[in-house]
């Protein structure tokens, strides 16, 4: 496995049970043991997941990489002290930022139903080569994370459209949409992880399925209004 | 042949390395290995990474001389002290010797070169190479003798022993390796200390290797860096200071003197120590440089049929050569045992496995002390009473060794006792150990893959030697961790792919044709593709070799052998239309004049040559006064009277390389155009010829050509890339028309005008016209440059990433005839040990897709650059599946997928979870999975 394998999940699940701090190693950049150079893949979830630090109101400074061989173990040593030291003068996680647990935790767990959906939208990024430094800094902007997180979408089925022809509910890979024959299907919005899938196929001339930007979807319509009369 | 093994005095099987005794040993003398700059012991390992990795009793040894001590004996705790070892003669039958004994580094001491043993400061480069590594005398820290404090500036002489007739006691050739190692050693120095001063003093700068060009400007941009070009003297050594002055000149200042505070001394290399004997008792020839004297057809060949050779005993040569070299010459060892490939290969057999897939999970713990490696700090017997009070654990011990035999033993022993299903073993970092401990655990009957490695020396008690508590306290938590881990893991089954025992070799040059003669030699059927009418690529326009060598009758030769060898089939006029499969699976479609063929292959072999560069340089093409060096080589064997005759020839060398546009060395212009120049001044010595160079490239023993050249008259003239020469049509002073070549010479410190009749460009070679076309095909890396990308320069020279997948040849790089038949010879190596078994077996840590799951997103198709994800259309919409062949493991594919379909096993999102949330004591452990 690669450093590329560190899910960004992975990530807030550490700062969920209350870990200070995060530390991820990989090989050093060009060096990579595979030909997908995937630490390059790493730094991206890296320069990502900081930015979402800084956007829950977490210090950035928590979760750091380097880049380093098996040789390099003085680099190793000096790398680890030093993050050892800055998480000190941090602090416990949470409350030198001034968030208590709980308040932590729930930003915690809504950014992590969001990975997905994050996963989706800055694919390319993620999976950018920066060969320059200088270019992490730039790479996701505080402006833009902020926008994702404004401009987060949701799927809503029209009640007044859907047929109830059950397509969207066999392939929702989370199982949100419930519903059955004659019976208008309900997301929920709890489940869903907002991967689209629904809204690509329901069938071009039922069109059920809206995408909604920057606001939540409407309540789902009372349990007896579900049944469809033809 | 007889051979006889020293005695070790360790047995080694119950030697586990823990070097107890070297602490406790109480002889302590200079350490050849650092150099004698640091100390050892009389019982001690070899070095860092020697392997085996344990220790072994040298002559120092006080019970050796004087029966006395004989502590190493009492502390070993494992009873591997064994002084009744004699020296064995040992008595073996076979059927071809291969000779790799290396070289011996030149002695500045023998002749007094530079101060070296008189003067504390000035060390060798193999001093200064000990001095920076982290094993070495001072743990890395660049420390002088004279006072043990960091030197700031620092000078480095090269061609020390090297390029040297006068005065005697130097060696005539060059050492072709040293250039770049100083350069290597001045941009680790600057990475150890960033304000250090760093001066070469050189000759040529020979970075003829692949990237060696780039290196070395990466090495001379550095701040605080000087190459001065200039003979130099070592000066005095100064009382106080014990620095060290150099006098050296410069075009602008003349003489001077300098003070360095450290001087290290680049020296070369000179053949093995005990060459002569070797070649006595073995029979074979040695040059007259004192290395191995080998074929020019094949320089892996002694003289002695049936001997080979390979590494720095031909003559100094780098690492890629070396190991390329190393390679080549088993081929050659393997054409004449291929009848008795296998017959002493056993096949290992494990007991049936068995299927624990509906137990609940029942982990055994083996904790090991690793003698006093773990144990001295973490407090090995508390951390197993712990490990027992964890979930799903049912056993765990402590161990004294875990890898040595009888506590392997005793793993399987309890692992079948307890009935365990899941076996963590706590000792040390699984890249060394974890293959033997899988197979401890299948001698018990299990699955591998239910083995958990947890370290806890490496991560802990290495680490930690101060702090002994907390490190007991963070192997307890990474054991909890390893336990959370382990209760997921699954039986996962490795897969056997069949091997196509055909080859495929693209490219009928010489490097294509050796190939694949060697490897249908070896009993493989090959198919080799050409895309010309004829065979014989670039070597077809070489008439002879700098050493003599007939190439055309050499071709001819190759050319018929190839023809009649009935494993090997042709294809000429031929284009690769698609290029598909796997390792051991390959189809690759070809047009030829045969028509249109689908060949299948296990392996494939690119060797594609190069091209030459035409020069939009020098009035080429305007003037037919000017040409290439081959088309000079071409006229001179015609026997051309405008060339023969001519009064004075020039020759330009770095023509079209060495530039921005391709910023590297052709690596063989310097010794054809010396070559040549000797062949003309033979017809015709009152030629004056003259050659205008950047820096002279005759490495190894080309230097003595070169040398040659210079004596019979050939002139010369250094230019720099800033003020090329100029050549312009013209009249000599008798009114003869001649072309007018203008460039500055630096010794006399003024422009010089020459009279030429005939010049000779040495044109760069460039990458094949269709390499990007192969490269795309075939799904393999093509460098900067264009040539293609090997899957490391130093260690696989002949292979790419890609498995199965093999190159050799100028495809490479440039390189001369006798290193391209090495290099050919290598790539055939190593499709053998693809080809020559049935089957090749593939990791089971590799990618699956859950398909109710997946949404088709693709992210993981454009993920992997291996290829192995794909999507297919199914009822439920597209949906990505994996080649378990091609996938590697690296699990990039997994963090990119937003809904989790697809998972790396043995690796999966549940695994790390459970080790992350153990990774806090008071997080729950789930009890149940």
């Amino acid at each position: 496995m690669c450093s590329g394998r560190v899910d960004l999940e992975y990530v807030l699940r550490a700062f969920s049970n209350g870990m200070d701090g995060v530390f991820i190693g990989g090989c050093r950049l060009n060096e990579c043991n595979y030909i997908t150079h995937g630490n390059y893949d790493a730094l991206n979830m890296v320069l990502l997941c900081k930015r979402i630090m800084r956007h829950i109101g977490l210090d950035p400074e928590r979760l750091k990489i380097a880049f380093m061989s098996s040789a390099d173990g003085n680099l190793f040593a000096e790398t680890m002290s030093a993050f050892g030291s800055t998480l000190k003068k941090l602090g416990p996680l949470g409350k030198a930022e001034g968030l208590d647990d709980e308040e932590l935790k729930t930003r915690l767990a809504e950014i992590t139903k969001l990975v997905p959906y994050i996963k989706l939208t800055k694919f390319e990024k993620l999976a950018a080569r920066l060969e320059n430094p200088e270019e992490y800094d730039q790479h996701f902007t505080q402006d833009e994370i902020e926008r994702l997180f404004d401009e987060v979408v949701s799927f809503y089925i029209d009640p007044e459209k859907c047929q109830a022809c059950l397509i969207c509910a066999r392939r929702c890979p989370v199982g949100a949409i419930s519903g059955a024959k004659n019976q208008i299907h309900i997301i929920d919005q709890e489940i869903c992880i907002k991967c689209g899938t629904c809204l690509e196929v329901c069938p071009e001339k039922f069109s059920a399925v809206v995408e909604i930007s920057g606001e939540s979807a409407p309540p789902p319509i009372p349990e007896e209004q579900r049944t469809i009369v033809r | 042949m007889t051979l006889v093994r020293k005695p070790r005095y360790i047995l080694e099987d119950q030697c586990t390395g823990c070097t107890t005794c070297v602490e406790y040993c109480p002889v302590v003398y200079p350490d050849p290995f650092n150099q004698e700059i640091s100390t050892n012991k009389a019982i001690h390992i070899y070095f860092a990474q020697a392997v085996p990795l344990i220790t072994y009793i040298d002559e120092s040894c006080l019970y050796l001389k004087e029966k006395k001590c004989g502590i190493c004996e009492d502390v070993c705790e494992n009873d591997a002290i064994d002084f009744n070892q004699t020296a064995e003669e040992v008595e073996v039958k076979v059927g071809a010797i291969l000779l790799a004994p290396g070289f011996e580094p030149f002695d500045p001491k023998a002749g007094n070169h530079y101060g070296y043993g008189e003067m504390q400061n000035v060390v060798t480069s193999l001093d200064y190479e000990r001095l920076m590594c982290a094993t070495g005398p001072y743990e890395g820290e660049i420390r002088r003798a004279s006072d043990k404090k960091h030197p700031q500036k620092i000078a480095w002489i090269q061609c020390v022993g090297s390029r040297q007739v006068n005065p005697p006691g130097g060696n005539s050739y060059c050492s072709a390796v040293c250039c770049t190692y100083t350069q290597k050693q001045v941009i680790l120095t600057k990475d150890h200390n960033p304000d250090a001063e760093c001066t070469v003093f050189h000759n040529d700068i020979r970075s003829h290797g692949k990237d060696f060009e780039r290196f070395y400007q990466r090495a001379e941009e550095l701040p605080g860096i000087r190459f001065i070009r200039s003979y130099v003297s070592i000066g005095k050594e100064i009382p106080e200071s014990k620095n060290v002055t150099i006098r050296y000149a410069t075009p602008d200042e003349g003489v001077k003197e300098e003070e360095f505070e450290m001087v290290v001394l680049s020296i070369g290399l000179n053949p093995p120590a005990d060459a002569v004997r070797l070649a006595e008792e073995l029979g074979i020839e040695l040059n007259p440089h004192g290395f191995c004297e080998v074929n020019p057809k094949n320089p892996m060949e002694t003289t002695k049929p049936g001997i080979f050779v390979s590494g720095a005993f031909q003559g100094p040569i780098d690492i890629p050569e070396s190991v390329f070299s190393a390679s080549g010459a088993c081929s050659q060892c393997g054409e004449l045992l291929d009848y008795r490939r296998g017959k002493l290969s056993r096949e290992r057999i494990y007991p049936p496995e068995r299927d624990v897939s509906g137990e609940e999970p029942r982990i055994g713990i083996f904790v090991c002390h690793c003698g006093a490696n773990i144990g001295r700090i973490v407090d090995v017997p508390s951390v197993v009473e712990y490990a027992k009070t964890l979930p799903h654990v049912v056993y765990a011990q402590e161990q004294l060794f875990s890898c040595a035999t009888n506590c392997a033993k005793e793993i399987t022993d309890m692992t079948k006792e307890m009935g365990l299903n899941r076996v963590i073993i706590a000792a040390c970092s699984p890249r060394t150990l974890g293959p033997l401990f899988q197979d401890t655990v299948r001698e018990a009957g299990l699955n591998q893959y239910y083995l958990e490695m947890t370290n806890i020396r490496e991560h802990c008690s290495w680490v930690h030697t101060m702090e002994k508590e907390d490190a007991t306290e963070k192997a307890r938590d990474l054991i909890r961790m390893s336990v959370a881990r382990a209760a997921h893991l699954e039986p996962l089954q490795e897969i056997d792919l069949s091997v196509n025992p055909a080859a495929l070799v693209v490219g009928a040059g010489v490097a294509g044709m050796t190939c694949a003669l060697s490897i249908a030699n070896q009993g493989h059927e090959v198919h080799l593709v050409e895309r010309d009418h004829d065979l014989g690529g670039k070597a077809r326009s070489i008439y002879q070799t700098l050493e003599g060598l007939d190439v055309q009758a050499y071709l001819r030769d190759l050319v018929h052998k190839v023809y009649q060898n009935p494993l090997i089939h042709v294809y000429t006029d031929a284009t690769i239309t698609d290029a598909d499969g796997y390792v051991g699976n390959f189809a690759t479609r070809v047009v030829s004049e045969r028509g249109t063929t689908e060949i299948r292959h296990g392996a494939t072999v690119l060797a594609v040559g190069a091209d030459v560069y035409e020069p939009s340089e020098y009035l080429y093409g305007e003037d037919d006064r000017v040409m290439t060096l081959l088309q000079l080589e071409e006229q001179i064997n015609r026997g051309s009277e405008k060339v023969t005759d001519a009064q004075g020839l020039v020759m330009i060398q770095c023509v079209g390389c060495r530039n921005e546009e391709r910023n590297y060395c052709s690596r063989i212009c310097c010794s054809e155009s010396v070559k040549n120049a000797l062949a003309l001044k033979k017809i015709n010595p009152e030629m004056d010829i003259y050659i205008l160079y950047r820096d002279m490239r005759t490495y190894g023993f080309d230097e003595d050509y070169y040398r040659e050249a210079a004596d019979n008259g050939v002139k010369f003239i250094r230019y720099e890339p800033q003020d090329e020469p100029v050549v312009e049509a013209g009249e000599s002073e008798e009114g003869r028309p001649v072309l007018k070549i203008t460039t500055p010479d630096y010794i006399l410190g003024k422009k010089v005008e020459i009279d030429a009749d005939i010049v000779a460009l040495a044109a760069a070679l460039i990458p094949s016209a269709g390499s990007r076309e192969v490269s795309q095909l075939f799904r393999v890396p093509l460098n900067p440059d264009g040539f293609f990308q090997e899957a490391h320069v130093k260690l696989r020279p002949v292979e790419f990433a890609t498995d199965g997948v093999y190159l050799c040849g100028l495809a490479h790089y440039p390189k001369l005839l006798r290193e391209t038949i090495e290099q050919a010879y290598g790539a055939a190596s190593r499709v053998l040990t693809l080809l020559s078994h049935d089957a090749i077996t593939a990791s089971g840590s590799i990618c699956e897709v859950d398909e109710n799951v997946c949404i088709g997103c693709g992210q993981c198709v454009s993920t992997c650059a291996y290829g192995a994800v794909e999507l297919h259309k199914t009822r439920q919409g597209k949906k990505a599946i994996v080649n378990p062949v091609l996938c590697k493991g690296d699990g990039l594919c997994t963090t990119k997928c937003p809904t989790r379909a697809i998972q790396l096993k043995h690796f999966t999102d549940d695994e790390i979870w459970a080790q992350i949330d153990a990774a806090v004591e008071t997080a729950q452990i789930p009890s149940k999975i």
